[in-house]
């Protein structure tokens, strides 16, 4: 092993295998193309080849392979959800998550090491309480756990009773976890393209063909290619991408901004969010204190840092962990966040035929990615909309029949 | 610190100020079928580019109508409600002959 380490260290061509090769021509025609080469896109393209045996599939990346929001997500991983769908649906991506490196033979570096949310008043007792019992009657991992409880479980939160928001109890999450966003991504494409996929970057859509209601082709900026089916994963440009199929779609896009201090010895283990104060706090494996909290107030298509959120979100960081106080900020960034009006996503079939949508991710998407791949796949290889995704589907808006999901974002409800 | 002007207020912290949403010409609530009302209600343009918008001035509860590019925040303009909504809008329910019948 030595040697081998120092045969690596002393070469100049560095042997490391490339986790994929990228595709170099566009064919001319595929059964599936996928818009988005990000998490969600590379796990339809995975499930697809692997357990549907649909290998003729190529996903069409503006950019780079997990270069948008599934860079830019906080990586938190749970199933702590409100409504039954919201629960079963999480869930069942939470267990996926948790033989994901198995899956793949390649670390993710998933980490259950739990998720608190806290309560600073007797209304969010209330609602945690509420929220424990669907999770439990689902069999999810959910307590409501007191103060000396939560003083155990992070040693070095502000329990203050003088503080302006005192912590009076917390929803406990077992189930929580984290894993490297990149990761994910990678494990996908690598699985995937392994078994005949296609992942092709810096091609962009440009336009849908679509004959007789029925999808037939897609415009790239690398020419034109005809395709049995389309999958939309375009998470922060749903919208735009829709329209060019005539689709509109219940969204508006926001900036959500996240920052991340310098790396300290390990101090935090779980995720720890407060809805009160709107932020939430986990310490990464590689020692760096994740900051994050709720959305920008208003739409916008672009992933500046503003002077405003950085102080908001360091005064509530700061609230929860006065420690914190002495800590360097290393970056602050955001991500585009496809809000729709009922915090649920829009999974399944649209008005246009053999044309899939995945979107409306707000600021779940992450922990969805590997149910959102099982279940996608599922869809276009049977063409049957499965019962987990039902309830998620466009048509619900003009049903009245929205999956309101207030448990959806750990820090804005 | 971003700066919006108020019609009514003059120039504030955008921090004063309410988002509304998109506006949308409002359809006929008496002819409008309930698909286009729900996409009336919950659809939105979520435009990339220049959009004409709700805002409200929170302290003075005034509403108002502004032009802003969503990719480059850029305020164009901020107006008064009324160069838009010059006309009073009366609603009368549908149903008054089923009511009186």
């Amino acid at each position: 092993m030595p040697f081998g380490l120092l045969k690596y260290g002393l070469s100049n061509d560095y042997p490391a295998k490339h986790h994929f090769t990228p595709a170099t021509q566009l064919k001319k025609h595929y059964d599936v193309v996928i818009i988005g080469g990000g998490g969600h896109g590379a796990a339809i393209a995975y499930n697809l080849a692997k357990y549907h045996g649909i290998t003729n599939v190529a996903i069409l990346e503006k950019s780079y392979l997990g270069g948008g929001n599934t860079a830019r997500n906080t990586a938190v991983i749970r199933s702590n959800y409100l409504t039954e769908s919201g629960v079963k649906f999480y869930s069942e991506s939470v267990k996926l998550y948790n033989n994901l490196s198995n899956e793949f033979n390649y670390n993710v570096m998933m980490e259950s090491r739990g998720q608190l949310t806290l309560a600073h008043s007797d209304a969010a007792i209330r609602s945690f309480r509420w929220r424990a019992e669907v999770n439990q009657h689902l069999g999810v991992r959910s307590e409501l756990v007191d103060r000396q409880t939560i003083a155990e479980l992070v040693p070095n939160l502000n329990m203050s009773e003088d503080s302006r928001f005192p912590i009076m109890a917390g929803l406990w999450h077992a189930d929580g976890a984290t894993a490297r966003h990149d990761a994910v991504a990678w494990g996908y494409a690598k699985g995937a393209c392994d078994r005949g996929v296609e992942l092709h970057q810096l091609t962009e859509v440009e336009d849908i063909d679509i004959t007789n209601g029925r999808v037939t082709g897609v415009k790239t900026n690398r020419g034109r290619v005809e395709c049995g089916a389309v999958v939309q994963a375009v998470a922060g440009a749903s919208s735009i991408v829709a329209k060019k199929a005539g689709i509109p779609l219940p969204i508006h896009c926001y900036p959500l901004q996240a920052m991340v201090t310098q790396p300290y010895k390990p101090i935090l283990t779980p995720h720890v969010s407060s809805p009160q104060v709107h932020v939430y706090v986990h310490q990464t494996s590689r020692g760096e204190f994740v900051i994050g909290g709720g959305s920008d107030p208003y739409p916008l298509y672009n992933t500046r840092a503003t002077l405003d959120q950085r102080e908001s979100l360091s005064a509530a960081a700061l609230e929860l962990f006065p420690f914190l106080a002495q800590a360097r900020m290393l970056r602050q960034w955001a991500g585009t966040t496809d809000m729709t009006p009922d915090y649920s996503p829009i999974m399944g079939l649209s008005p246009v035929e053999n044309y899939y949508l995945d979107a409306g991710w707000g600021t779940w998407g992450f922990k969805a990615t590997p149910i959102c791949g099982v279940t996608m796949a599922e869809l276009v290889a049977t063409k049957k909309v499965p019962d987990l995704i039902k309830p998620f589907e466009l048509e619900r808006f003009y049903r009245f029949e929205q999956v309101n999901e207030a448990g959806a974002t750990a820090a804005s409800h | 610190m971003k700066i919006l002007t108020c019609p009514l207020n003059g120039p504030r912290n955008i921090s004063e100020f309410t988002y509304g949403g998109e506006y949308h010409p409002m359809p006929d609530p008496n002819t409008t079928d309930s698909r286009a009302w729900a996409e009336h209600v919950f659809f939105h343009d979520n435009a990339a580019g220049i959009v004409t918008e709700w805002w409200c001035h929170t302290a003075s509860s005034f509403w108002f109508l502004a032009e802003r590019n969503t990719i480059s925040d850029e305020v164009i303009r901020t107006f008064e409600a009324s160069e838009i909504f010059n006309q009073r809008i009366d609603f009368v329910a549908a149903s008054t002959k089923e009511d009186t019948a």
